[in-house]
């Protein structure tokens, strides 16, 4: 028994089968009824040493085109952004990466504290006034503000602008049927959506779920949709990208009940998806009825300032089946890693990271010898027609070293033809120069 | 110590983002943000000093031994680190077209493989966060095979055991679907007397942990999977106590129809605080077609993510899955290779080291042998001196012991549920039981040390009831920072 991180010695194991009181392991599981024990041996790939195994992984690494070796363009939803050396730093702190929830709040101040500064952060960012300490992702929080406005509104429609991440609209479609919601999608005009239609849509709506920047990365009249939606009576929950936040309005100034969003590109890598972080934050209102762990304030026996988990009782482990989400494990480790980035890049770094990447855009667009898709203002992400189908040019593009960007026709009937390309600040004018030259290459 | 927002200067800066010369379009001003978020003004190594302070004021398993039961806080090994940090898998871009991805998904799918074969079921998606949403996931699945059988209206109840876990209940709920609770023995198992009066036509399955929260094989499980299957319904496994029975029992052949796995406990994904963890769920073969979009599948020698699934559930979060934790899990698993088995043996030994050495100080549940965890009472202990579960977790803190899970399961009295994992070496789990030997000793003689408990962290015992009724959840500006923008 010394196979991977085991230590037990055979003396061990004889000394502690006698201190049970058993003769053999096999006796320990004697509790398993034998029709239902497996006796065979798993059919499962041999053990490898450390060093094999790291060979193993590189050799499977070596296999994928990862933004390091492929110059890419691709955005929509995940992004390229730089991470600072110091997150991995603090990342690996053994403390902070081995723990798990802090029940016990006396062995987990240091943990308590970062996601009190994390919900602070996404307050400020977001404008709102309480935030949890993070969701799966950027997808399934929408479904947890779906369910939250469900049962403060008392209604059961959710009106979603189509101009939402397709994938954001996908998960809300897949747990509306357990959460007992009908789902209307509002379709875009000229990539952007109408707060007229909003307005209409939104009557009897228990929420209103709207993006900014939107998937096409253009800018929406965000505080018009929030204004349509708060006048039908739903909730406004605005999906934003933290890094807009230096430069984009925070949704609680133009009235949003909720902010929600995708913590990925402050703090994370792309991790072809995963694990990241979404953030959920809301008004005041709604504290009683958010989803998974709240850190609080509170003082010890000696009036000494300390931090615990608070309004359990809202929690799957203390209200079972009248919880309000069934949600344990949350995302801590990266939304440390979010908080650590808005540390990093303070105030200034925020706004100068929005500056760039709008300003990487702009030359993008006046670069790039293709028409845009859409006219409106944008953010980090331009939209251009190809003269074919976008997944062609994309296959082309990458046969020539460069992945030009996502092709919208995968989500959007009708946009076959549109490529969305995405910059961030690791991008410099030089490689855009370069995307400009394959796609004419390509589109010739 | 002070908040990062405390330690704040107006001015001051630790990173910068390139300048590229390039104009800056101007933001409509109905858009554009008028107040600056007060971020953290700090420099780059006084952040580190700050969460390396924060970092000395918590505990992980690397600190020391963290026997909470039900979490399987197991080692994590470092190399797992490094390779989820490899640029092959960290940069890569999860729109990356399957051709230039092929190396995450021959992972993905080697992970699905040694999955399926561990549950004994055919059919696995990576897809699910976490073993809660694994448990919804599996919730929803029910849903979708019964509507396509047509019994979608009729089968509304989902049963699970009187001492399931939080989340079960909680899921079912989510779930649309009314909840059942079902009764447990004296000797700890599912009440077949009960189960067969309340499983009918209108159930759509079982919700069941095996081994139990209470750290016990269900010694009826074959019984308890006919009942269900007679009526038609399905059975589910919460794989939350799966290190127990890895290469020892497998969930498919209980009779399981649907099962979840927590790459977080079993397979030691580092728990992270909080997260991130990953909950697989794997079928048996005819509920495959309604397993979540997309699907990795091989054809041939090549991978693909597979989206056209019409009876599929849908999706249930971004992408195909937290892929960095399948690239720990699986390099785990591949830590062991085929005595992946023996994690699970020496998990059930240590935790039978552990019962039988503390069984005369603490009062015990159930007398009989256990699996991977145990639950100890201090029932005794609270009548005679006062002493509860919460003053035991509180002074083992002070001997350098995470506290072990406490007040769970419900159905035993100051319950203290201890899981050692299979990781820790005999000296630690002898120190452990002086530790509570030492404190059980001490309940008697000196009790006010208990209740005081605990001496020596950062802080005394807080004040989670104030915490509740006044919520501070951020931190108070005390006005607006002047930026220097």
């Amino acid at each position: 028994m010394t196979a991977g991180y085991l230590s037990l010695t055979d003396r061990d194991r004889d000394e502690m089968l006698a201190a049970i009181g058993v003769d053999s392991i096999d006796d320990l599981f004697e509790q398993i009824p034998e029709s239902v024990r497996f006796t065979g041996e798993l059919d499962v790939p041999p053990a490898l040493t450390e060093l094999e195994l790291i060979r193993h992984l590189e050799t499977l690494a070596a296999k994928n085109a990862h933004t390091g070796v492929e110059l890419s363009f691709l955005g929509a939803g995940i992004y390229d952004h730089h991470v600072p050396a110091i997150v991995d730093t603090i990342l690996q702190r053994g403390e902070f990466l081995t723990a798990y929830t802090p029940y016990q709040s006396e062995m987990s101040q240091g943990v308590l504290q970062a996601i009190f500064e994390y919900q602070t952060a996404i307050c400020e960012l977001t404008g709102m006034d309480v935030s949890n300490a993070s969701g799966y992702d950027g997808f399934t929080v929408a479904a947890d503000a779906c369910y939250i406005a469900k049962h403060a509104a008392g209604r059961t429609r959710i009106v979603l602008a189509e101009t939402l991440n397709p994938q954001v609209r996908e998960v809300v479609k897949t747990y509306a049927p357990g959460f007992g919601l009908e789902i209307v999608e509002v379709a875009h005009e000229g990539g952007v959506t109408d707060p007229a239609r909003i307005a209409a849509a939104a009557v009897d709506a228990a929420a209103v779920i709207f993006p900014q920047p939107n998937f096409f990365g253009c800018l929406e009249d965000a505080p018009a949709l929030a204004a349509a939606a708060r006048e039908a009576g739903a909730l406004a929950v605005a999906h934003v990208d933290l890094t807009s936040l230096g430069v984009l309005e925070a949704p609680g100034v133009y009235g949003c009940d909720m902010a929600i969003g995708e913590g990925q590109s402050v703090g994370n890598a792309q991790s072809y998806g995963g694990p990241h972080y979404g953030f959920l934050a809301s008004r005041t209102d709604f504290i009683r009825r958010l989803p998974g762990r709240i850190v609080g304030q509170t003082t010890d026996l000696n009036g000494d300032r300390g931090f615990v988990l608070t309004l359990q009782t809202r929690e799957q482990h203390i209200r079972r089946e009248k919880a309000t989400s069934n949600m344990t494990t949350n995302q801590t480790l990266l939304a440390l890693g979010g908080l650590v980035t808005l540390a990093w890049l303070g105030p200034h770094g925020l706004r100068e990271l929005g500056e760039t990447c709008m300003s990487l855009a702009a030359y993008a667009r006046e670069r790039i010898a293709l028409p845009v898709a859409f006219e409106q203002p944008c953010f980090k992400e331009v939209a251009f027609r190809t003269p074919r189908p976008a997944r062609d040019v994309i296959r082309e593009a990458r046969a020539l070293g460069v992945h030009p960007g996502y092709a919208l026709g995968r989500d959007y009937e009708g946009l076959d033809d549109v490529l969305l390309v995405a910059v961030t600040e690791k991008r410099t004018p030089a490689d855009i120069d370069r995307l400009a030259d394959v796609l004419e290459e390509v589109c010739a | 110590m002070d908040l990062i927002y405390e330690k704040s200067q107006a001015g001051r800066r630790a990173g910068r983002v390139p300048d590229y010369g390039l104009p800056v379009p101007e933001v409509p001003a109905s858009l554009a943000r008028k107040d600056p978020p007060r971020l953290p003004e700090l420099a780059e190594n006084e952040i580190v000093r700050h969460f390396t302070n924060l970092a000395d004021r918590n505990f992980g398993v690397d600190t020391g031994f963290y026997p909470l039961g039900s979490c399987t806080m197991k080692y994590n090994p470092r190399v797992n680190e490094i390779a989820a940090r490899m640029p092959g898998f960290a940069q890569l871009h999860p729109h990356q077209d399957d051709d230039g991805a092929q190396g995450a998904l021959e992972l993905m799918w080697e992970l699905q493989e040694i999955l399926a074969e561990v549950a004994g079921l055919p059919a696995v998606t990576l897809q699910p966060a976490a073993g809660s949403q694994g448990e919804l996931t599996g919730l929803m699945l029910m849903r979708a095979y019964f509507e396509d059988r047509g019994e979608g209206e009729q089968r509304d109840t989902v049963i699970t055991a009187d001492t399931a876990h939080g989340t079960n209940p909680a899921s079912v709920t989510m779930a649309g679907y009314k909840l059942e609770k079902v009764a447990t023995t004296e000797r700890g198992n599912l009440d077949l007397d009960d189960l067969r009066a309340k499983v009918n036509e209108r159930t759509a399955g079982l919700m069941l942990t095996n081994p139990s929260t209470l750290g016990l094989f269900d010694e009826g499980i074959s019984e308890v999977a006919e009942i269900f299957h007679d009526k038609g319904a399905l059975l589910y496994y919460d794989g939350a106590n799966l290190n127990a029975v890895v290469g020892r029992s497998r969930p498919g052949d209980m009779g399981f129809d649907i099962v979840h796995y927590n790459l977080h406990k079993t397979f030691s994904q580092p728990h992270g605080g909080g997260g991130p963890g990953g909950g697989p769920v794997a079928v048996r073969e005819d509920l495959e077609p309604f397993l979540p979009s997309p699907q990795v599948v091989k054809e041939g020698d090549a991978f693909r993510l597979d989206r056209d699934r019409p009876k599929s559930i849908g999706r249930v979060r971004g992408f195909a899955g937290p892929f960095g934790v399948f690239v720990r899990s699986y390099a785990y698993m591949r830590a062991y290779g085929t005595d992946l088995q023996a994690m699970s043996e020496t998990a059930v030994l240590n935790a039978n080291y552990l019962l039988a050495e503390l069984k005369d100080d603490y009062e015990v549940a159930y007398d009989r042998l256990c699996m991977h965890e145990f639950v100890l009472s201090a029932r005794a202990l609270k009548k005679e001196y006062g002493i509860t579960a919460l003053d035991i977790a509180k002074r083992l803190m002070d001997y350098g012991v995470h506290p072990p899970t406490i007040y769970f399961p419900l159905v035993i009295p100051e319950a203290l549920m201890i899981e050692p994992t299979e990781t820790e070496p005999k000296e630690r789990l002898d120190a452990f039981i002086a530790v509570m030997k030492t404190i059980a000793r001490e309940a008697a003689e000196s009790p006010e040390l208990l209740k005081g408990a605990p001496h020596s962290r950062p802080v005394r015992r807080l004040d989670e009831v104030k915490a509740a009724k006044e919520p501070i959840v951020k931190h108070a500006f005390a006005e607006r920072v002047p930026t220097g923008a």
